[in-house]
């Protein structure tokens, strides 16, 4: 088996732990002053790919792992991040901060179909789904595009020989799919357990190589087919109380009729 | 800032004439565009047609036009016929063929793909689950048109409404795409009833192109509960359970007590307290019970995206100030090792 040139897509979103507030204007979310940091789903695949170079899991070895991320200058703190966690290098292709610049799922799989030429990467690992979104869409479309297999939400990867074995997390349990290289993996929560970059690894980060392009290097142009026609707060859900014992709780459920 | 800030007022304006232009009817321009068709993607399972596949056929009654519904699989008759009793479908295409059996993407997608070139048709939907999350992105992709995820209500033919950043904000978002490729949320759309129907089964299209991967094994979660999705009641259980023993000792008796399906939250799943596909919440499962009863369970937004659909929340936690109880409707302040059994005794009674 040739040597794994892995290609890992990293997103800069609001942090988790934030609650994203809708703006005024109803056209998206307050991103101005909030915290961000990499879409959690993309640090399982920066570390699953450390990991298959560290513990030596693929017989042909690692050759490279390059982040890219495409989005406002911003997104360079993410790409450093991925570098501290144990990428080699990155590509950033900038866009348009705010909205402007927002990229649809299949814009950015024809960006990393673009990429995956340039690069000659045999592996692609992306999360499964961005927590901004929620589209759960970029790594289908890029191995649709490529016709390459794809094993969607994996929670285990191993190689034996030239073939790849992916366990994924399905509805009611997990199910195991095995396809040559070169492939696309998007990861799940239980995959591993991301490390934190050190200082010394953060340091060491800043001087590997960030390489800048943009859109239109690569081909692509940001071409959007979904218009946001307006962005609102869900219903809002009011509390109903609290009861004194068990006996208050069930006779409340039973007004209710949940029981 | 004031620009951005005018600019972004004056794009909510503007978008107010368009979007109601888009539900003129069919008076207005949609008297000049394709006759409306949609293809219901079903699924199934050695054999078994999967029932909750068919809120893809209710969804596509909501869009209007015709409905035609899509199997494939081995020996798929049985299957299709059973989907044909559907009332409103006007047909079921069906391709017999073993090697799609598994649903694996990389062929199942080109043979979706085919079909829907042959049978031109404006929309295409399917459930939002493990299979229609690989399948459909893929998919699109072959025909160059940006997939609606997970959407929850359906405004016109191409205007949708779906939940963004863990449900915290409602996007309602339309497609200028020819051809419509959507995923719905099971909850927001009720299973179409296999009864009053007679559509026609007819063979669909089979390109027979190989699948670039293989199935090698499943390890499927068996239990006699009610299935979590579709449960009409749901007891979860979070970290507060303590461990995997004291979980199954308090919520399984809990669970049987009012016939509800079990579910967890990440905390308890990752804890390793329950088995992953009992995870509720943004990267598990999006669940709208009649009753979610929440044991142990702080109440994080992502553990909320998956159940603040539910009609009635009930909370049981020790911590007063947990933010479950800014959504129950229901909350007891207590113990849950002490009051969870009481609750189950006196349920149980009852």
């Amino acid at each position: 088996m040739s040597a794994l040139r892995i290609l890992v897509p990293v997103k800069r979103v609001i942090d988790y732990a934030v609650k994203p507030r809708v703006n005024k204007a109803q056209t998206g979310v307050e991103t101005a002053g909030v915290k961000h940091s990499m879409n959690p789903f993309d640090e399982l695949s920066i570390e699953e790919s450390v990991r298959i170079r560290e513990k030596k899991k693929a017989p042909g070895g690692v050759e490279d792992i390059c982040a890219i991320s495409a989005g406002p200058a911003k997104a360079v703190d993410t790409l450093r991040t991925a570098m501290a966690m144990g990428a080699d290098r990155a590509i950033h292709v900038e866009t348009a901060d705010g909205d402007e610049g927002a990229l649809e799922p299949l814009t950015v799989a024809k960006m990393l179909r673009a990429v995956v030429d340039k690069e000659k990467s045999n592996l692609v690992i992306l999360g499964k789904q961005s927590i901004d979104d929620d589209a759960a869409q970029t790594g289908q479309m890029l191995a649709g595009l490529l016709g390459w297999p794809q094993a969607t939400q994996a929670s285990r990867v191993e190689f034996s020989g030239d073939s790849v074995e992916v366990t994924k997390e399905v509805d009611g349990g997990v199910e195991t799919v095995r396809a040559k290289l070169p492939m696309v993996i998007t990861t799940d929560l239980r995959l591993n357990e991301p490390r934190y970059a050190s200082l010394p690894n953060i340091m060491k980060a800043k001087k590997k190589p960030l390489v800048k392009m943009s859109l239109s290097d690569l081909g692509v142009t940001n071409e959007r087919k979904l218009k946001i026609v307006k962005v609102t707060e869900p219903p809002a859900r009011q509390g109903g109380g609290k009861v004194e014992d068990v006996d208050g709780m069930i006779s409340k459920l039973k007004e209710l009729g949940a029981l | 800032m004031f620009p951005a800030a005018r600019r972004l007022a004056l794009r909510g304006v503007t978008s107010l004439p368009r979007s109601t232009s888009a539900l003129a009817g069919p008076f207005s321009q949609s008297a000049f565009q394709r006759l409306l068709s949609s293809l219901a993607i079903l699924e199934q399972r050695e054999g078994q047609l999967n029932h909750g596949s068919l809120s893809a056929i209710t969804a596509a009654k909501k869009i209007g036009g015709s409905v035609h519904g899509f199997v494939a699989g081995s020996s798929i008759k049985s299957v299709a016929e059973e989907a044909a009793k559907v009332e409103g479908v006007e047909k079921i295409i069906a391709v017999d063929n073993a090697a799609y059996d598994k649903g694996l993407p990389e062929n199942f997608a080109s043979l979706v793909v085919e079909n829907i070139k042959k049978g031109g048709y404006t929309h295409v939907i399917a459930g939002h689950t493990a299979f229609g999350k690989s399948l459909m992105p893929r998919v699109a992709a072959l025909l160059d048109s940006q997939q609606i995820s997970d959407i929850t209500a359906i405004e016109s033919e191409n205007t949708f409404v779906r939940p963004i950043y863990a449900g915290n904000a409602i996007a309602t978002v339309e497609s200028s795409d020819s051809v419509k490729i959507i995923t719905i949320r099971g909850t927001a759309f009720p299973a179409a009833e296999i009864q009053g129907g007679s559509a026609a089964v007819e063979d669909g299209v089979d390109p027979k192109s190989e699948a670039t991967s293989e199935w090698v094994s499943e390890d499927l979660a068996k239990s006699d509960r009610p299935d979590l999705a579709t449960a009409g009641k749901v007891v979860s259980g979070g970290r507060g359970l303590k461990s995997k023993e004291d979980f199954d000792k308090i919520m399984q008796p809990f669970a049987d007590s009012i016939g509800a399906a079990i579910g967890a939250s990440r905390a308890a799943v990752d804890s390793g307290y329950a088995d992953n596909s009992l995870q509720v919440g943004q990267t598990g499962k999006v669940v709208a019970p009649q009753l979610y009863m929440a044991v142990g369970i702080s109440g994080a937004i992502q553990h909320l995206a998956g159940m603040k659909d539910s009609k009635v929340i009930a909370a049981i936690n020790k911590d007063p100030d947990a933010p479950i109880f800014q959504v129950a409707d229901v909350g007891l302040v207590g113990d849950l090792f002490e009051k969870v059994p009481e609750l189950t005794e006196k349920l149980k009674s009852s």
